[in-house]
């Protein structure tokens, strides 16, 4: 078994318009910056894009709405130091938001990839955004059913990838890329470093390749805080 | 309401000194975007907490140093921080399992009003605008004590301790204790209940700032706290 692909232009090659797309990352930690990029480049529009937040500067997620190819953004905190990208492109009416709790998020996600439907969390009961959400009440509680989360495809970034797809991830940039790997029809995960099968011992392997269909080296991923600060602009 | 506020309440390093009071040892604690932050400064001599940031870091240790940043390493606020012995790593649903499996001992956060019921509003002033919410609606479900650090009043001089929350809300009945610049009160069966207060304003003054019945439980402690 091999899913190694030679280039990240290769591994988002086939991702059509209109397809639903989970990101990586947290803010820029765990983001997929090239493999964002290289969808940038592929070109397809009309995408619903699942990430926590709506992107920064001119590179990365805020990038990709900029050039117009998101026609839906589903995240928990839509903004940021600079976040003109989306926020000029919501006010225009130009692109649909729904706004979800960041932990309902991540379990709707977790829920997506585990085969389960639907869930119940206290998260959200009485606010607006429970609003025209079946609730159920458990041991004297009332909670709000929240549904699933899948995609056709989910970008994600690891540390170390084998070609079984077996991936670990660097720190804090773990972050919401395991479930997504496991809710997307395929996953594409950019590592900084290859290596051979058998190359991560099983104890530390977090994402097992039957999660992954695609992986991709990308030797000293850029950082988006860092293209940030250099005032970097994509393409 | 003509009392001036400015010359005797506390600032807002000594509100997060005094919640950080009340954190014990050993304690799980999530800390807020922001304002309480600051609380993790004033750990008490000799306690431990473990903080808990939403983006899956567990026991981390100070901010990082300017230019010392590593970007995988960062906290909810988007800040970089660092690691010390026993921190741990994990995913986001592992992160949210954490706070609504009810593991955290202590969350604490910043308000726009509390209710007396508990009630909290801190995500959105409902004035339009990009709206975005983060972790906040799940911080206020699980921890066993909810606190929220806050002035006393907002910039206008409105109330922000209410009869009832006019703004949308975070989560119902959630909050059980409020620091604020002038007082500590906790939400008990449905009412706002004062525990301490600054000896430098009066009942009655502290009373027509609040926008909802302080009820005098049974003793009313002089809040102190150091000069910061």
């Amino acid at each position: 078994m091999d899913k190694r692909s030679a280039s990240v232009a290769d591994a988002v090659a086939d991702i059509p318009d209109g397809a639903t797309v989970m990101i990586g990352g947290f803010g820029g930690s765990g983001a997929p910056i090239e493999l964002i990029h290289a969808l940038i480049l592929a070109g397809p529009k009309g995408l619903t894009v699942v990430n926590n937040n709506a992107g920064n500067g001119h590179v990365g997620l805020a990038a990709l709405i900029e050039q117009g190819q998101v026609d839906k953004l589903i995240c928990s905190f839509p903004r940021s130091a600079d976040p003109k990208a989306f926020t000029d492109l919501y006010q225009a009416g130009g692109i649909e938001l729904e706004l979800v709790p960041q932990g309902t998020l991540a379990e709707r996600i977790r829920a997506g990839g585990a085969g389960i439907p639907a869930f119940y969390t206290p998260t959200s009961y009485g606010t607006d955004l429970a609003k025209g959400k079946p609730t159920a009440e458990f041991d004297g509680r009332t909670y709000v059913q929240e549904r699933w989360l899948k995609a056709d495809y989910a970008l994600i970034k690891g540390e170390l990838g084998d070609p079984m797809g077996n991936l670990t991830y660097r720190m804090a940039a773990r972050n919401f890329n395991p479930v997504m790997a496991m809710a997307a029809t395929r996953t594409i995960a950019q590592v900084s470093r290859f290596v051979e099968t058998g190359g991560i011992e099983p104890e530390v392997v977090i994402t097992p390749g039957i999660f992954v269909s695609t992986v991709v080296e990308v030797p000293n991923p850029q950082q988006e805080e860092v293209l940030i600060r250099q005032k970097a602009v994509f393409p | 309401m003509s009392i001036n506020l400015e010359n005797i309440q506390l600032n807002n390093a000594q509100i997060a000194w005094r919640a950080a009071q009340d954190i014990e040892d050993g304690a799980y604690v999530n800390l807020g975007i922001g304002f309480p932050e600051m609380v993790a400064q004033f750990q008490p001599e000799g306690r431990e907490a473990i903080f808990h940031t939403e983006n899956g870091v567990l026991g981390f240790g100070k901010a990082a140093e300017a230019g010392e940043e590593d970007w995988d390493l960062i906290n909810a606020g988007k800040k970089a921080v660092t690691i010390k012995p026993g921190t741990a790593f994990f995913h986001h649903a592992d992160s949210f399992a954490m706070v609504r499996g009810g593991h955290l001992d202590v969350a604490i956060l910043g308000a726009f009003q509390v209710a007396q019921n508990g009630d909290l509003a801190n995500w959105s002033t409902g004035r339009g605008g990009v709206p975005a919410v983060g972790g906040a609606m799940d911080l206020v479900h699980g921890a066993r004590r909810v606190a929220v650090i806050t002035d006393h009043v907002t910039k206008k001089g409105a109330p922000k301790l209410v009869d009832a929350c006019t703004m949308p809300l975070t989560g119902v009945g959630c909050v059980t204790r409020v620091y604020t610049s002038l007082c500590v009160v906790d939400v008990v069966e449905g009412r706002f209940v004062l525990r301490e207060k600054l000896a430098a304003i009066s009942m009655d003054d502290l009373q027509s700032v609040t926008g909802a019945v302080l009820h005098v439980g049974d003793t009313v402690k002089d809040l102190t706290t150091p000069s910061l």
